[in-house]
């Protein structure tokens, strides 16, 4: 690991301003998996920034009727939370569906949705990378890719989002909070705040340098059965190769977003219009530019399939 | 070095040669990876102040340093075991500030003023936690290296259900979980222990848990 220099943030605005300002400064929380990286020298900040003292891990009910999300809201805590567990039970679902419960512990609201690719190549500092090394190449086209994206990726990049979490908000219209380095704040949609990789995978997200999540606001309950259905190699403990976050209502319509496909949560309301006609009719709509390799070609059955079941339960 | 065939090499060292060729091994990649940086900067140190095990611990450390590497390399508090040392496998598991975590992927300048508690924490030859018991009892390892970790979870795991907190095996969300194998096993997950001793683990908790098997 690279030696940096450490401080605790004092407000949310004097931590972007002390980002923007310090060379190779990185914000930490949780930790989970920045330090991984650190340790691995995929990330070396110079400059840590300490946001866990920041007053951000509390859970409100907006005016709105709905949820605001605390940036430093711990896994474990949103899952549990009575409100989360009532009326938004796909977030609690997803949640309890990635990691461990050690990591739970510690994981944060906007660490998960920052959390970075488990694409083999990006954690390879000897493989090629455009996300690690703009420009070097991709490994994962033509190598070991049965775990990365079929669809929204690029010639440049095919990784996939791990996060379970992020499909669950992308499914409830979730709204990123941010304090930027001037001082100013603004709100970002989630559909908008994770960015495909096209020719500049090394972006991921829409935020400017130095810009920290304060909060993640949910909108008013959606109602309807909430389900969310994880497929992987193991029975608990492991990434995706499949999940399904669905709120599906007595009439049939409902929303759903795809997790393990894509460079983000895969969501599309064309897809969604299709939900009467079946499973068939919603992955079609939402694979049909899909671009997977031949290890990774399953995904679109089991992702029908996967969606099938979840259409299933909803009935019960 | 003593060789491998020596009878006084004591498994500390067996451990610590092993470690050596490991590092040996992995040197050109590292080496690939410094290559691509600028020039490093120097170590910087912070003091941190916590109690582990009900002890206050002042240590000047590294901001490198793990809290897995303070417990063990600064405190010698080597019940606290390294498997992975990337959150993977929970060998390293402690309760910190009541809840357990991953003491290999936190920082220990992060925990200025925090409680850990350590197996060593938890009990003692002479008057072993209930768990601890419990383990012994149902022959709930092997070889025991993922053991320390398994028990600090274990005893996490109950107190996680008895606050009501919710996992995947729990059949409804707003229901109070309940104590059984597929909790436990859900729960536990981020523990892995490669002898397979699973299912005398999954006994001995449920036997601390008030259960039958």
């Amino acid at each position: 690991m690279k030696a940096f220099t450490y401080e605790r943030a004092a407000s949310p605005a004097q931590a972007a301003e002390a980002a923007a300002r310090k060379p190779g400064a990185r914000f930490i929380a949780g930790g989970t998996n920045l330090l991984d990286l650190m340790k691995l020298e995929i990330e070396t900040p110079q400059h840590l920034i300490d946001v866990n003292g920041l007053a951000l891990d509390s859970i409100e009910a907006t005016p709105e009727g709905g949820l605001r999300i605390g940036a430093l809201v711990r896994n474990t805590d949103l899952a549990a939370d009575r409100r989360v567990r009532r009326d938004y039970a796909l977030l609690s679902r997803a949640l309890l569906a990635g990691a461990s419960g050690q990591l739970r512990n510690k994981a944060t609201t906007a660490g998960n949705l920052l959390q970075r690719t488990r694409c083999p190549y990006f954690y390879d500092t000897n493989q090629p990378c455009n996300k690690r090394v703009p420009g070097s190449g991709c490994a994962a086209i033509g190598g070991f890719s049965r775990q990365l994206a079929v669809v929204g990726t690029s010639d440049a990049c095919i990784a996939s989002h791990p996060s379970d979490m992020a499909v669950a908000m992308r499914v409830l219209d979730a709204t990123v909070e941010t304090v930027r380095a001037d001082g100013t704040e603004r709100s970002i949609p989630l559909a908008d705040f994770h960015k495909l990789p096209g020719n500049t995978p090394h972006r991921e997200t829409a935020l400017e340098t130095g810009e920290l999540i304060t909060a993640v606001t949910l909108p008013k309950p959606l109602g309807g059965t909430h389900l969310y259905r994880k497929v992987r190699d193991r029975a608990s403990y492991a990434f995706a190769l499949v999940s399904v976050g669905a709120v599906i209502q007595r009439d049939g319509t409902g929303r759903i977003a795809v997790g393990g496909v894509a460079p983000k949560p895969w969501r599309m309301q064309a897809a969604e219009a299709e939900l009467k006609n079946g499973a068939k009719a919603v992955t079609d709509r939402l694979f049909a530019d899909a671009k997977p390799t031949s290890q990774n070609a399953f995904k679109v059955q089991l992702a029908e399939r996967t969606l099938a079941a979840v259409l299933l339960e909803a009935k019960e | 070095m003593d060789s491998i065939g020596n009878p006084r090499i004591t498994r500390r060292e067996l451990l610590k040669t092993g470690a050596g060729v490991a590092a040996a091994l992995a040197a050109p990649s590292v080496a690939l990876a410094r290559d691509k940086q600028d020039a490093a900067q120097p170590p910087v140190v912070s003091k941190v102040s916590f109690e582990i095990n009900g002890k206050a611990e002042t240590l000047e450390l590294d901001t490198r340093t793990s809290l897995l590497d303070a417990l063990r390399e600064h405190l010698h508090l080597t019940g606290t075991k390294k498997g992975c040392d990337h959150g993977q496998c929970g060998a390293c598991t402690v309760i910190l500030d009541g809840r357990r975590i991953n003491a290999c992927l936190t920082l220990a300048v992060m925990h200025e003023g925090a409680k850990v508690t350590t197996i060593e924490g938890l009990g003692t030859p002479d008057k072993l936690h209930p768990m601890q018991a419990a383990f012994v009892k149902h022959d709930g390892y092997q070889c025991g290296y993922c053991t320390p970790g398994q028990i600090c979870s274990a005893v996490a795991v109950l107190d996680e259900i008895k606050a009501g907190i919710p996992s995947l095996a729990s059949d409804k969300l707003t229901a109070r979980p309940r104590v059984n194998g597929d909790e436990i096993r859900e729960r536990m997950s981020g523990n892995l222990c490669r002898c397979g001793a699973y299912s005398n683990i999954v006994d001995a908790i449920t036997e601390v848990a008030g259960k039958r098997t």
